[in-house]
C-alpha cells in the first residue's frame, strides 16, 4: 500500500507531529510506502533546524529529518504557508532577499500541486492535524 | 463505500464526534485517537449516543493515546474495539478511504 500523509500542525503546538510519527513509523515497519509527508499550514514549523528542544525532550525537527535519511522519505513543506510563517531553503531565501535560511535536512519546499500529485499516486490519504 | 473516520477531539470540548456520527454510514468504523478517547469512556453523558451509534458502526479506540491519558482498558465502553498504531495503519488499508474530523 502506498500512503501519503498531510501533516496540518507545528511541533511542541499539538499532538499531531507525533501522532503522524508514531503511525508512518508503523506504516513502514509493516513494510508499506509512504511516498510523501506533506506539511501544510502551521504544519510547515516541523522544518525548520533551527529548533532547539531540551536535551531529555524529543526533537521532533532532528526526528523527521532521521526517518527521511533512513527511508528515503520525501518530506514536502507548503511553499505559500512557509513563506507566511519564515521557513526559507536558500533558494527562497535569495528569491525573498532575506539574510538567512532555515530549512533541516531531508525537508524540500515545494507547492500544494505535490500534495494533489500524492494524493493521486497513492491509495491511502492520512491527516493528521488539531 | 466504507470510510475509517478519525476523531481527535473530546466531545466534551468540540463537536467533531457528534458532526462525524450525523454523516457517518452503516458498515464504516471511527477510530478516536488522541483526544477522541474520552468519547470511549464508560458512564459518560456520551455513552448513549455512542451506544446507538455503535449498532451500525465500528468503533475503535487508539491504545497508546487512551494510555498516555491514565486510562486502562476496564474504562472503556465494551464493543469498543482497542488498536495499536500498527492496528491504525492496517484500518486505514480494511476501509476505503480515511477521513479525518479535525
Amino acid at each position: 500500500m502506498k500512503f501519503i500523509i498531510q501533516v496540518n500542525k507545528g511541533p511542541y503546538q499539538h499532538q499531531t507531529a507525533d501522532s503522524a510519527y508514531q503511525f508512518i513509523s508503523a506504516a513502514l515497519a509493516k513494510g508499506h510506502e509512504v511516498l510523501r509527508v506533506f506539511f501544510y499550514h502551521d504544519g510547515v514549523n516541523n522544518g525548520t533546524r533551527l529548533t532547539a528542544p531540551p536535551q531529555d525532550d524529543r526533537n521532533v525537527v532532528h526526528r523527521w529529518s532521521a526517518l527521511a535519511a533512513e527511508h528515503d522519505l520525501d518530506l514536502v513543506i507548503c511553499v505559500a504557508a512557509a513563506q507566511r510563517r519564515g521557513i526559507l531553503d536558500e533558494r527562497e531565501m535569495n528569491r525573498l532577499d532575506k539574510d538567512a535560511h532555515n530549512l533541516a535536512p531531508g525537508f524540500r519546499i515545494s507547492g500544494l500541486g505535490q500534495l494533489i500529485e500524492g494524493v493521486v499516486l497513492s491509495d491511502r490519504l492520512v491527516v493528521f492535524g488539531d | 463505500m466504507s470510510i475509517l473516520h478519525t476523531v481527535n477531539k473530546s466531545p466534551f470540548e468540540k463537536n467533531n464526534l457528534e458532526s462525524c456520527l450525523r454523516y457517518v454510514k452503516s458498515g464504516s468504523a471511527v477510530l478516536l485517537i488522541e483526544d477522541g478517547i474520552y468519547a470511549a469512556l464508560k458512564n459518560t453523558c456520551f455513552e448513549k449516543e455512542m451506544a446507538t451509534a455503535m449498532k451500525e458502526v465500528n468503533f475503535y479506540c487508539l491504545a497508546p493515546d487512551m494510555k498516555a491519558r491514565g486510562f486502562s482498558e476496564s474504562k472503556i465502553m465494551d464493543g469498543i474495539k482497542m488498536v495499536d498504531y500498527a492496528g491504525f495503519v492496517d484500518l486505514t488499508i480494511e476501509y476505503d478511504k480515511v477521513q479525518a474530523w479535525l
